[in-house]
């Protein structure tokens, strides 16, 4: 029942993501910025997956610290791996954006910043799991770097904010631009669909991290005997 | 099933700090240990110092150690001299403690997690600290930088940027002690995240070294860096007693 669930959830993120593009591919160009900016429709989307991954990462790190139940832990591991896959595609659909635009691949501006940091500390955790064996030395450790990571977020973006002065303004939801009522629609549909998109492959994570668990169990089982 | 009464086992051990005034004693007692065991051998403040210096004469070859741009920057590689510096002294901070057993004796030994922890952050607080204060002048004399004009800020400077080093360092180095790829996951895990630290240190030294107050339109670094110190000494306090005992 689950998997069916799962199955129909990840198909239809992806006829929703199909049907966008068509509709996309129709919208007039932007005015300053041509086609480029519609890139903006799975750039955003992106963002606020990777960004309730992340988030889902914090709550259940600090959940399993509280109950040390390994279930959080697979949670937790599942959603910070897919967090990190949809940070790596924020940062590259911005990339890909910024090229034609501001004719530069890369600029430190507060935002890319964080972003890049945030994306190579839970590198350090991804990295940090793997050097570990013991599984309850695992989650626990990596909990605790999960909620060092997170506290950093917020003075990151302020400092970084403080240091590049010159960032570029915001292009999105900001008082100098308005978004036509039939994009913000396309844009709800397409975040609603990479959030389905990425409940769907934590979900197949986190099987895969149970069977991890029961396959190390039983393992040890069999050596103990 | 009748259960046992094992009052002295379950009632458990001192782990409460007790008093301040003995919690106070019991800090004293591991920073007083470790730098009793560190000067016998000078191992990581020798083998800091002397990298810290490499990295000083390795820095002249990229830039211009005369350039007048060299001393906009300035702040900038001696902070990135003193983090890599550091965590030379500060992976030794736990893994001293491996040879004999001494981690699994310090952890049983009736004091605080937290107490342990603020015992090894101070010693290690002292050790970079002396192999900076080596350092700082050293690399004045490199690149013609007059550090000394406010002295008394850029010690300042120096002493809240290292507590940040070393606060983050030391609850990172008590997490990696027992890991593979220790050497390697200590500085992947903390420069991330000391990040808003550097920053703001790199932007004060690099304010001194040009003659400026820091107390002017930067002072908001200060308060970046103040807060840096106290959240994460706060958060390493609360999370340390994890990390060591699980």
């Amino acid at each position: 029942m689950r998997e069916k669930i799962l199955y129909l959830l990840g198909v239809a993120a992806f006829v929703i993501l199909a049907r966008d593009i068509f509709v996309i591919a129709r919208f007039p160009p932007e005015a300053s910025q041509g086609n480029a900016f519609k890139i903006i429709f799975f750039h955003l989307p992106a963002w606020a997956a990777a960004f309730t991954a992340v988030g889902a990462s914090l709550v259940t790190s600090i959940l399993f610290l509280v109950t040390k139940n390994f279930q959080y832990d697979a949670i937790a591991v599942a959603s910070t791996e897919v967090g990190v896959a949809f940070l790596t595609v924020g940062l590259v659909t911005g990339s890909l954006w910024a090229r034609p635009i501001w004719g530069i691949w890369w600029t430190w501006d507060e935002r890319l910043t964080t972003t890049l940091v945030l994306w190579l500390l839970y590198l350090g955790y991804l990295m940090l799991r793997r050097a570990i064996e013991e599984p309850t030395q695992r989650a626990t450790f990596a909990a605790v770097v999960s909620i060092f990571a997170f506290i950093g977020v917020p003075i990151d973006y302020f400092s970084i904010r403080w240091w590049r002065t010159q960032h570029p303004a915001p292009v999105f939801f900001s008082s100098t631009g308005s978004f036509p009522h039939d994009w913000s629609v396309v844009m709800g549909w397409n975040i609603l669909a990479m959030l389905m998109l990425a409940t769907v492959i934590v979900a197949v994570r986190l099987e895969q991290e149970q069977s991890q668990r029961e396959l190390d169990s039983l393992r040890r089982l069999a050596h103990a005997f | 099933m009748a259960t046992i009464a094992t009052p002295e086992v379950t009632a458990s051990p001192v782990r409460h700090a007790g008093s301040g005034a003995s919690a106070l004693r019991q800090v004293f007692v591991i920073v007083a240990k470790d730098l009793r065991a560190e000067l016998r051998t000078k191992e990581a403040v020798n083998a800091a110092l002397a990298f810290a210096i490499m990295i000083l004469v390795l820095f002249s070859f990229a830039f211009d150690p005369a350039a007048d741009e060299t001393k906009m920057f300035a702040g900038g590689l001696l902070w990135i001299v003193f983090a890599f510096a550091g965590t030379l002294v500060l992976n030794r901070s736990f893994a001293r403690e491996l040879p004999n057993d001494c981690l699994d004796a310090l952890i049983a030994a009736p004091i605080s997690g937290a107490m342990l922890f603020l015992g090894k952050a101070l010693a290690s607080y002292v050790l970079v600290m002396a192999v900076e204060l080596v350092a700082l002048p050293v690399f004045g004399i490199f690149y013609y930088v007059r550090w000394y004009d406010h002295f008394w800020q850029m010690m300042l400077v120096l002493a809240l940027g290292t507590w940040a080093i070393t606060v983050v360092g030391t609850v990172f180095s008590a997490l990696t002690v027992n890991i593979r790829l220790r050497e390697v996951m200590l500085p992947m895990l903390t420069y991330p995240m000391l990040v808003p630290a550097l920053m703001a240190s790199m932007q004060l030294t690099a304010d001194l070294v040009n003659g400026k107050q820091i107390w002017g339109p930067d002072f908001i670094w200060m308060k970046v860096l103040i807060s840096f110190d106290i959240l994460y000494t706060a958060a390493s306090l609360a999370l340390v007693e994890i990390v060591l005992v699980g």
